[in-house]
């Protein structure tokens, strides 16, 4: 028995940490899979229990009997059509304004004051969103409760959002790329759209992406704003909705069904959770993968 | 020296960041052909003056810069064309910048800000401004791979080749080889010395050695006050005129 | 042209502002704050002596809240601590898709699964005549305040320096004596400002408590009882009312009360955060 040997041997202490170190493992692995475990239980079940009613027809056709029978085509079309014309509104404003803000402006108290603007109303309830939707674009601009009211809500709902990741992706740009473009006299707009632009455009796309589900999946403030509990397209046209009256949606609907509805089959409520819940995880799948492929393409 | 033509004339440059002041007023002229050089600590202002000299300190916030300077003549705070200026006056950043595009893109870029997309035209200048930063026969058979995956080296010296592309008449360098192994700092250096019959240079260094063999002439800075502007002979000499010159350029202090 | 798109968003910023408040304001003058603020009866659609008391409805929302942040605050913390310190790479990041994936269901799906899920598995547990209640709610919300838990919490560690870790490490200490004694004192702004967005968050969900939590006016007195919320009381109640009408400002106040916690709620993480950069 050498003392080199002796040093390394097993201590009582060393035992006490070990036993430690792996109960402090399990414990924090447990609370991490106490979150992955509700999310697989819960789609799967839905998924099962939805099953029976989910066909192509069920998506393709109108509801018949007040929403109790038939499919859900005129809530897809709606949600498509809510989430698309805010996102056409939404997306350029907040990546130009994104722009504006991390590119041009100067640090001052205004924009100091923006930025907080911004960061907050990101945090701000939807509901509230709704709020100010009814009280804006309802009222005071006579939109009516319709699809142009909600959609603008919808907007005004994931502006800040747009706002902050698009900053937050320009700013992953580095400094230094911008100084070497104007030190060979490129114009701030030219440095822009030649150099940071097409480095942070997966960011930035990324960050608009995850907005489609979120307005997607949300309820309140369309609900408020021009979202109905029925109205059939007549056909199995795409542009039978006009803007300026009220359309169904995905999650109105299910909400509809689930509460309100009395006499739907048991299975429905699910079909349509299903269907709700794989518009959003599809999207933000898209998402995810589009992150990792560009960033496994980054350029420096 | 005095009745030469002046290329660049610098008069009582103050420069303050935030009520910091980090350039006491400044003074000094630069005359075509030359290569001037201006050493002095970290911290002293070297690398502000610069970025006065092509306006990039317009990019800084709260910066606030007071007394003229001028580029042929024109003072450069009353221009109305700042792009005109920085093509004329060329800037290399002491950190080697590949820009995130190809090797042949990375030059031609300034070239195509200013307008130029003849693919012919291009061509010729992305090989010219590559042989003239000594670049071309390491690269020429992958121009279309990133400027970020090239070395350290090869990249400041596509940084340079960058900054030739638009064709300065003056071009500063602030301290270029801070990045870089001692033999391509050598390469750059005899670079510099082939591009000094075509413009101006102007060479921002803390090697004193690297100033004692390029420059012409030597402005030393310290703390924001110029102690001395001479010829190198005087400079490095042993015995230049104010003394804490000596003890910097020798090693005593600094 | 850009310049005025920004200006544009900062044009929206402000007239959120703008537009629930001149809703909401006529109400304003002839407010009694602390009947308003304090008196748990609501009875807004009384013919003859209407009441606008949000005292219930303020409990219901900080009971199911504060029960949320509860179950959420340990599981949130403690995953943001296994993601950014005990698992592999690979676990690392199938994790924090999962949990982005946790992130993206839409409120009104987790007001349904309390419906027909937890509810009935509520009333078979405890025995309770119903399942949709303040435990049914505080789930749902400890399910939905749970991924931006975890990954701002995940932020904030991370930006605890590697040689801090490395410093723990080299004085032999274990993995869970570096997290206990080093990593959460260093990073508990970060980690004060993820409950914060989380505790915003459950402030301001909708659906899942509309559904979920029972929609009954009264103070609870065990977290058993069914509440309702503030948030759940525009959404069920504004499309019942006329324009102008007291009931109709009186939502648009509760929208008003709702802004200012959440935009109190925020700041306060915004700082939190912030600070935890200066360092």
């Amino acid at each position: 028995m050498s003392d080199r040997q002796a040093m390394f041997a097993e201590t009582p202490l060393g035992r006490r940490k070990r036993r430690t170190e792996r109960v402090a493992k399990y414990f924090f692995g447990f609370m991490a899979m106490a979150m992955v475990v509700p999310l697989l239980l819960i789609v799967g079940y839905v998924v099962v229990k939805g099953w029976p009613c989910l066909s192509w027809e069920f998506l393709t056709t109108n509801p018949r009997g007040g929403g109790i029978r038939g499919g859900i085509w005129p809530a897809l079309v709606g949600t498509i059509y809510l989430v698309g014309l805010s996102l056409c509104v939404s997306a350029p404003i907040g990546v130009l304004a994104a722009v504006y803000l991390n590119e041009y402006a100067k640090d001052n108290w205004f924009t100091r004051i923006v930025n907080l603007a911004v960061v907050n109303l990101a945090g701000v309830p939807s509901i509230v969103h709704g709020l100010f939707g009814v009280g804006a674009f309802v009222y005071a601009m006579h939109f009516g409760k319709s699809i142009i009211s909600a959609s603008l809500t919808l907007a005004i709902m994931t502006l800040p959002v747009i706002i902050a990741s698009t900053k937050e992706a320009l700013a992953a740009v580095p400094m230094s790329f911008r100084e070497a473009c104007w030190n060979v006299g490129a114009t701030r707009w030219q440095t822009i759209r030649r150099i940071v632009l097409p480095n942070s455009i997966s960011g930035i796309l990324t960050g608009v992406i995850l907005q489609v589900s979120r307005a997607a999946g949300e309820t309140a403030p369309v609900m408020l704003t021009g979202v109905t509990v029925y109205k059939a397209v007549s056909d199995n046209g795409f542009f039978l909705y006009t803007l300026n009256e009220q359309c169904m949606s995905l999650s109105m609907h299910l909400y509809y069904i689930a509460t309100q509805a009395s006499g739907a089959p048991p299975a429905l409520p699910y079909a349509i959770a299903v269907v709700l819940l794989a518009v959003v995880l599809l999207v933000n799948a898209t998402a995810i993968t589009f992150r990792v492929v560009l960033r496994s393409r980054k350029k420096w | 020296m005095s009745c030469a033509v002046k290329k660049i004339e610098v008069k009582d440059l103050r420069l303050s960041y935030a009520h910091r002041e980090v350039l006491h007023g400044v003074s000094f002229d630069i005359v075509p052909n030359e290569i001037f050089a201006v050493i002095g600590p970290a911290q002293s202002g070297k690398t502000s003056l610069l970025r006065c000299l092509n306006r990039t300190i317009d990019f800084c916030a709260n910066a606030f810069v007071s007394g003229t300077v001028r580029v042929d003549g024109e003072d450069v705070r009353e221009l109305r064309n700042v792009y005109e200026l920085r093509r004329k006056v060329g800037m290399v950043a002491p950190l080697p910048v590949g820009l995130p595009l190809s090797i042949y893109d990375n030059v031609a870029f300034a070239p195509r800000c200013a307008g130029i997309s003849a693919r012919s035209e291009l061509d010729g200048l992305v090989e010219k401004c590559l042989r003239q930063a000594a670049l071309w026969d390491e690269v020429k058979d992958r121009l279309d791979s990133l400027g970020t995956k090239l070395s350290g080296g090869q990249q400041q010296r596509l940084t340079i080749a960058r900054a030739l592309s638009h064709a300065p008449e003056v071009l500063c360098l602030d301290e270029f080889s801070i990045a870089i192994d001692p033999v391509t700092t050598m390469r750059i250096e005899d670079v510099l010395k082939e591009l000094r019959s075509q413009m101006t240079i102007v060479l921002v260094t803390n090697l004193t050695q690297q100033a004692r063999r390029l420059a012409d002439r030597t402005l030393f800075l310290y703390n924001g006050d110029v102690i001395e502007i001479g010829s190198n002979d005087v400079i490095f000499s042993g015995h230049p005129a104010n003394r804490k010159t000596y003890e910097y350029v020798n090693g005593i202090f600094g | 042209m850009i310049r005025l798109c920004g200006i544009s968003a900062i044009i929206f910023v402000f007239g959120i502002f703008f537009f629930v408040f001149r809703e909401g304001a006529p109400f304003l003058a002839k407010l009694d704050w602390s009947q308003f603020l304090f008196s748990p009866d609501w009875i807004p659609t009384s013919q003859t002596q209407p009441k606008y008391g949000v005292g219930a409805l303020i409990v219901g929302t900080l009971s199911v809240t504060v029960l949320a942040m509860a179950i959420a605050v340990p599981f949130g913390l403690g995953a943001a601590v296994f993601v950014s310190e005990f698992c592999g790479k690979a676990t690392k990041e199938t994790l924090k898709i999962v949990i982005e994936l946790l992130a993206a269901i839409p409120s009104v799906v987790w007001g349904f699964i309390g419906l027909c899920v937890l509810n009935p598995l509520i009333i078979q547990t405890f025995h309770t005549p119903i399942g949709v209640n303040m435990l049914n709610g505080a789930v749902l919300l400890a399910l939905m305040s749970v991924p931006i838990m975890v990954s701002i919490g995940e932020d904030a560690l991370k930006a605890v320096p590697d040689s801090y870790r490395e410093a723990g490490l080299a004085l032999g200490a274990t993995r869970w004596q570096i997290v206990y004694r080093i990593l959460l004192p260093a990073a508990k702004n970060g980690l004060l400002a993820a409950v914060l967005l989380g505790v915003g968050r459950a402030i301001g969900e909708t659906m899942a408590v509309l559904m979920a939590t029972g929609h009954s006016v009264r103070i609870p007195h065990s977290v058993f009882d069914p509440v309702r919320t503030l948030t759940a009381t525009i959404a069920a109640e504004l499309g019942e009312t006329s324009k102008g009408s007291e009931h109709y400002q009186v939502l648009f106040l509760i929208g008003i009360l709702l802004f200012s916690i959440t935009f109190a709620v925020n700041l306060i993480a915004d700082l939190a955060v912030r600070g935890v950069r200066k360092k």
